[in-house]
Order: C-alpha cells, then structure tokens, then sequence
C-alpha cells in the first residue's frame, strides 16, 4: 500500500522514532512487549512515512465529508473542525483492560452511593469523611434533589473516568466526569476509521468490539425508566443543531435509535414530560440529557435558558420521568471533592481503591494552601469548577513572571484551587510534521449504569499534538487515536 | 383514494412518534433541495436558450417567475447580466438566491440528521458546503452551465441517494409531500411568466421565434425530449401548456405532482390519529385535481391562463400552511418564538 512517491527502500515509520525516557506504550514498557501488541508493532514498522501519511489525509477527508466535526465558537463565527485523528492505535492488553474495568466499576458504584448519601441520610458528612462545607456549600449541589429516589439509585448513568499513567505504567485516575462526559462518538467513529483506512493492520487481529454501545445505553436508560412504564420511551435532549457536540448527540440518538429532541420539542401536561410528534403529544419516560443542569428548566433554574423544558425538574422530582445523568451529580466529579475519592470509595465499599489517584492538595485547606505555594514551579495548580484545560497552570512549564500572576489569583481565591505534582504521562508514537514521535496521551473510558455497570471496552484515547504538551483537550490541540482491546 | 398505493402503507410500520419538527424539516429539505435544481435549470437554460430580440439571454423572466421583482431592484437597480447572476447564485440576501437556499438545506439537513441515512447526509454535507464557499470568480472560471450542471447533478445525487436509502416511515412521507407540492408549484410559475413574456400578442404565435422559445419552456422543465416522444403532436402553446399541465406521464408535470402528493396523503391518513389532520388538505387536493381533469389546456388558456396559475399557487400555499397547521402547530403560550420557513 505505499504511495506513488514513496522510494521501495524507505525505512519503516518507528525507524527514526526517538524512544522517549517515560513510558512508551508501544515502544519502551520497561519489559519485554507483549506478544499481542508485539505483532501489531511488527505490522506497523513495515508502514513508510508516505504512506502513513497519505492515509492520514485520506482519514481527515472522510471525517469532513461524513461530518464528524465538532464546532469552535469565536466572537464572530463559528468554526466546524475536525478532531485530528492519528491512526496509530493505542494499544491495551487484556489483562490491563480487565483490570481498568473493574477500577472503573468501583469508582462508579462508589459515586452512585456517595450521592444517593448526600441527598439523603448525609452519613459520610456525619461521620466527618468529607467535610460537610465542601458538599452542601459546592456550586454543583442541587437542593431540588434532597430526598429525591431516583430509579435503581442510580445518579450517574454515563460515566466517563479519565485515566494516565505514570513513568513506570501505573494507572492513575486524573479526574471524574459524572455530568454529561462527552467523547464516546469518537471512540466508535474512530474504530471505523481504522477499519476503513489500515485494513491490513486490523486484519486478523483479536480486538475486543466497541459496536453495542448505543444498545446497551438505550437497555439501561430502559432500566431506569419510571417503574410504572412498560415499553419506556426513551430520547435524547440535545441544546440543538448549533451546539458544540451536536454531532455527538446525532450519533448516540442514531445509535440508540431514539428521537433526538430539543427543548421546544418537549413540553410538560400534568407534571408529566411529552413530545410533540405529527400524531399530537406522546409521553417520554427516559431522557439522556446533553444540556447542563443549569439551563434544564427555566421554572427550577437559570429562567433566561431557552434551551429546557419548563416544569421538567418538577416532572422529574415526582418520578414521572428520568433524567440521565441525575441532577446535581456535579458534586462528585468536583475536582476537591476528587481528593477524597479513595476514602469515600472505603467507607461505602470497604475496599481499597483499584485504581490510584493523583495525590491532591486542597487548597482550601491551610496545610495544602501552604505546601502549593512553596511548591508552586513544582506543581500543576487546576480550578477546581472548571472543564477543558483552561485556567490552570503547569509549574515546571511556566515562566517566572506566570508563576508570579498566578500566585496571586491563587491567593485571591484559594478554596478554588487544588494543586498536584506533574505527573510524567505515558505517550505513544504519533505521527507529527517530522514523523513519528511521542506524544502523552490519556484514556477516558466510558461506563454505562442501569441495572448494573458496563464498561465499553477501550475509550477515547486523547493525545497533546505539540511536542512536550500535557493537554489533551480538544479545544487546545488535542487528537484522538483508536483504542484497541485486545481479547487475548 | 382511487390511486392510494397500497405498497406504501403495507411498508410503514407503527412509527408514529415523528417528532413535529423532523416533519418540518423532512418536507422543506425536499422543497429547497427541488427549488435549487429548478433554479439551475431555470438559469442554464436561460443563458443558452430564452433569447430577447437583441439575442442576449433574457435574465428578466427569472425574476419574473420567481416574483423577485421587487427585491431585485432595490438589490441592483442597474440590472447588469453579472447582478442578474450573483443576486440567483451568490447573494445571501436574496433568499431564493442558490446560495440562500443551500443554507436553508444544510440547517434542515443537520436538524434531521438522526433520521436521515448517513450516505444522505455526506453528500449534503458537502453539496451545501461547496455551494456555501461559491463566488463570482466561480461562474467566471468554471462558466454558467458547467456551473449549474453540476448543481443539478448533486441535486438528482441527493435525489437517487435518498431514494435508495432513506427507511420508509413518515419522515418520508413528509419528505415527499414537499417535492410533489414544490414541482407542482414550480411548473405554474414557469408556464405562467414565460406564457406572458412569450406571447405578448396573438399575432406571433406560430413565428420561427416563438417555437425556439417554446422549446426553451420544455428545456426549463426538463421536458423537451419526453414532449417529442408525444405523437401526433405539433408544439402549439396549448399543447405545451397541456403537457406541463395534465400530463400524466411526465415527473415534473402538475397533475402526476398533485396525484402523488395525494396518495401520500392517503398513506398518511391510513396511520392512526392522523386520518384528522388530513382531511383538510385532501380535500384541497381533490379539488384542485378535478379542476384540472375538467377542461382542456384550450380551455384553460382561453378562461385566463394567469388567473388559472395564480389559483393553483394559492391553493399549494394554502394547502402548506394547512400541513403546518396539522402536524406542527406552534407551541403553545410557554413556548418560546421561533422562526418559522416561508414560500
């Protein structure tokens, strides 16, 4: 499959790869590779530059033509892009994806338990686990939700878990995202871009499936529909064309197989929640909202929101329709509240975490305020309302003069801040105007809970394109790679 | 409901949660995506074939049908051939303009993109954002016609595509009923304003002139070829009118658009709860039928051609606006605005 222009002795694509001193996924584990990922490497060192490079462009047209494009809003328009997608996959063995899945299933049960607790009995306030101020005083505590029995306990339905690891492999769990964690569309678009664009690296390989993750989300956002339903009809609100995610929010209602409606679609008869169709109104008993808490109700919150559905939260607090995630599940994807997370999964469970966290000072707290300033050029300082990368500050990346400004934004407001040390990511080979090089990478997979929790084999690998970057995000540079499972 | 089709109904299985909005935005895909062919085809064959008595294209009788009349002069009073051009290709302010439309596709096209196939929507999707980067220095490279063919050629893509792929439950159904009440409205306009540009007096008909232009209004229509394979038959006004009108063979004629969009009301009637909501509209629709199989094109020409269209467009418009009445009525008080697409 070499391109036209490629000479027949070009070298392979890892030939001028600079082994990295972190841990390299593909290239550098410290140990012998696996015999399963061993193979993929063998087939991907016969790729030349050219080539690689071709398919690369091939792949970035077909994800224009097929519209997978997320949008980027300026002051004064709006841009649709592309999420770079690098076709080097990110490779996991079984063993380790048997073992995040577990990690995974924990934490989540764990944060089910945790906000059933503080909107009802508040036992790990009282027995003083966490303190009660960082709970019932956090901006994301929904006070329309004490007492309120959501369906099977369940508060988080979509979870999305995002995952580093460290110079010597070990993963780590970064941060939590119990709200509406987007990025699955691209896990599943990715795959099919593998299968179109390197048959013959996929060709043969045992890799686990990514496809039944709209089925299986529609079965548990069935699970959780009002008891009284029989035949549930589920849909997914979205704020609408416009939206950042839209596409995101097309796939998941196409894979699910349900109406995707906007707020103007649903209306609220009787504290009961319909939609308007051609035959009149007909009852919705499921929604898998992609609209913040916030703006889900002009009567229970932000009354400007022309994005929700008046009377919805009400609907809601009386049982007669379930909304996916719960309100007010912000609280426990919160960034201070991330720094208790290992205890609050020993006091419900009684088990040690299997996954590790990243050691987290609170800034809130005098000791964890005192130990971030004296090692500020150490340390990544982060917001902890904040999403998307923005607004924190990497010590050893940063200038003095930054350092100095920061300092005093720190000072201003330190409840706002957690701080914790640079963690050296993993990377991964990646393909970059030079060629092949490492890249650091994180992992989110994503975990589906209704009757009980699954975890979709793999989730959205996020590489940092520039050289040396630890940001991931898409809105500041980030691409994507496949994530392949492999089944043995 | 003599020619209600009985495979279409056999086909729709019990999906009568389509939301309001899908319908709106299935019928006025269908709509924009019929009104920018004709438009192409309107301005291609204009520039080859619809000559004034100074041999230049006669640009004027676009306007004409479309109703710009107005809106153009305010635009370009000078009226150059280039402003003729940009104010139907280019010119967003112009919302019949291709490029106005193209949008009004896209934005139709994204919000009913969980129900449209995916190979619909790629070709959309890149349909609309060629068509939404065009300029000027386009037509001039690329020229008029090279231009507008292929304007023409993604619209029958989309066409064959949706066809082929798009599942049969309302969405198409109401997918339909937009293309059959725009070719029915479309082929009114073009007979009424180019019947009127071309016989201006009694005295012309039957001159060399007049039968390159007749041809011209087939062109326009894509009927030329299909008119000539009519025997015995002689290119006289009426039966050029008679063919537009009542031919029952032709796609794009009025009485084959008017029978389709009946039947697809009579498979829509056949679902439960929306027998009601039809009735109005099927009634409309008979009635505009009747008309037409009751007398001749002589007949028509002669009771008022004009005056024949101008009915049949209010009766389509009216029969739209009962549709939207129908199926999705504005929201009630709490609601809040929202824009709603015109004619």
């Amino acid at each position: 499959m070499a391109s036209d222009n490629s000479s027949p002795h070009e070298a392979g694509i890892f030939s001028t790869y600079d082994k990295p001193s972190y841990y390299c996924e593909l290239m550098n584990r410290g140990a012998a590779l696996p015999e399963a990922l061993q193979q993929v490497q063998d087939r991907l060192s016969h790729l030349t530059l050219s080539d690689l490079r071709e398919r690369t462009d091939n792949a970035e047209n077909l994800l224009w033509r097929l519209g997978i494009t997320f949008t980027v809003y300026t002051e004064r328009e709006a841009i649709d892009r592309i999420l770079p997608f690098d076709l080097i996959p990110r490779l996991l063995t079984a063993e380790e994806w048997s073992f995040i899945e577990r990690g995974v299933q924990q934490r989540v049960k764990a944060i089910n338990l945790f906000l059933w607790d503080i909107y009802h009995d508040r036992r790990i306030l009282d027995d003083g686990i966490i303190p009660a101020d960082l709970v019932l005083n956090n901006a994301n505590y929904c006070k329309a939700m004490i007492g309120v029995d959501v369906p099977g306990g369940v508060y988080v339905h979509i979870n999305g878990t995002d995952l580093i690891r460290d110079r010597s492999g070990r993963f780590l769990v970064l941060e939590d995202n119990a709200r509406t964690p987007s990025g699955v569309s691209y896990v599943i678009e990715n795959r099919h871009m593998m299968l179109r664009l390197m048959p013959d690296l996929a060709s043969g390989m045992a890799l686990r499936s990514v496809e039944d993750y709209g089925v299986r989300l529609h079965k548990a956002l069935c699970d959780v529909a009002p008891a009284s339903v029989a035949d549930p009809q589920v849909v997914l609100l979205s704020p609408g064309i416009y939206n950042s995610a839209y596409f995101e929010h097309v796939f998941l209602a196409r894979e699910m197989g349900v109406p995707l409606v906007e707020g103007r679609d649903l209306v609220v008869k009787d504290h009961h929640v319909f939609m308007r169709t051609v035959a009149g109104l007909r009852p919705v008993h499921s929604i898998y909202r992609r609209i913040d808490d916030a703006f889900l109700d002009p009567l229970a919150f932000n009354p400007k929101s022309l994005l929700g559905v008046p009377g919805l939260v009400d609907a809601y607090c009386r049982g007669n329709v379930t909304l996916a995630n719960a309100l007010g599940t912000g609280v426990a994807d919160d960034k201070a509240v991330y720094a208790y997370m290992p205890r609050i999964i020993r006091y419900y469970l009684g088990e040690d975490p299997i996954l590790d966290s990243v050691e987290t000072h609170i800034c809130a707290e005098p000791e964890g305020l005192a130990y971030t300033l004296a090692n500020l050029a150490n340390l990544v300082v982060k917001p902890v309302g904040d999403s998307g990368g923005y607004g924190l500050i990497i010590g050893p990346h940063a200038s003095a003069e930054e350092l100095e400004t920061f300092r005093e934004k720190l000072l201003e407001n330190p409840s706002n801040y957690i701080s914790q040390p640079v963690i050296d990511l993993s990377v991964v080979p990646t393909l970059c105007p030079a060629g092949v090089e490492a890249r650091h990478v994180d992992l989110r997979p994503f975990a589906v809970t209704g009757k009980s929790t699954w975890v979709l084999p793999g989730g959205l690998s996020r590489v940092a394109l520039r050289k040396g970057s630890l940001v991931v995000n898409s809105s500041q540079g980030g691409g994507s790679k496949d994530t392949w499972v492999m089944s043995k | 409901m003599s020619r209600f089709n009985p495979h279409m109904a056999g086909m729709l299985p019990d999906l009568n949660t389509l939301l309001s909005r899908y319908a709106e935005n299935m019928m006025w895909l269908a709509r924009y995506m019929e009104r920018i062919e004709n438009l192409a085809r309107v301005l291609e064959v204009t520039e080859a074939f619809v000559r004034g008595a100074d041999g230049r294209p006669v640009w004027e009788s676009i306007v004409q049908i479309n109703s710009d009349e107005e809106r153009f002069r305010a635009l370009y009073p000078a009226a150059s051939e280039e402003d003729y051009l940009r104010f139907y290709v280019t010119d967003c302010a112009n919302p019949s303009s291709i490029k106005a439309m193209a949008q009004c596709v896209r934005e139709n096209a994204r919000s009913a993109r969980p129900l449209i196939s995916t190979e619909m929507w790629m070709q959309l999707n890149v349909f609309t954002r060629w068509v939404l980067d065009l300029d000027m220095s386009d037509i001039r490279r690329t020229g008029l016609s090279a231009l507008c063919n292929r304007i023409k050629q993604d619209c029958q893509s989309h066409a064959g595509i949706t066809e082929g792929t798009l599942y049969r439950d309302q969405a198409w159904l109401f997918y339909l009923l937009g293309r059959h009440l725009e070719r029915s409205d479309q082929i009114t306009r073009l007979i009424d304003t180019r019947y009127h540009t071309l016989l201006p007096d009694a005295s012309e008909v039957g001159s060399e002139i007049d039968m390159t232009q007749w041809a011209s209004v087939l062109r326009s229509a894509a009927a030329y070829h299909a008119f000539r394979r009519l025997k015995p038959v002689t290119t006289t006004p009426a039966n050029v009118v008679g063919f537009l009108l009542k031919n029952e063979g032709f796609p794009r004629s009025l009485a084959l658009n008017l029978r389709h969009a009946d039947s697809v009301l009579g498979a829509l009637s056949t679902h439960y709860n929306l027998r009601r909501q039809c009735s109005d509209v099927q009634e409309r629709l008979s009635e505009l039928r009747a008309m037409l199989e009751d007398q001749t094109a002589e007949e028509i020409i002669i009771r008022g051609l004009h005056e024949c269209m101008h009915w049949i467009q209010e009766q389509i418009e009216a029969c739209q606006n009962s549709l939207a009445a129908a199926y999705w009525p504005p929201a009630e008080p709490v609601a809040l605005s929202r824009q709603s697409q015109s004619q």
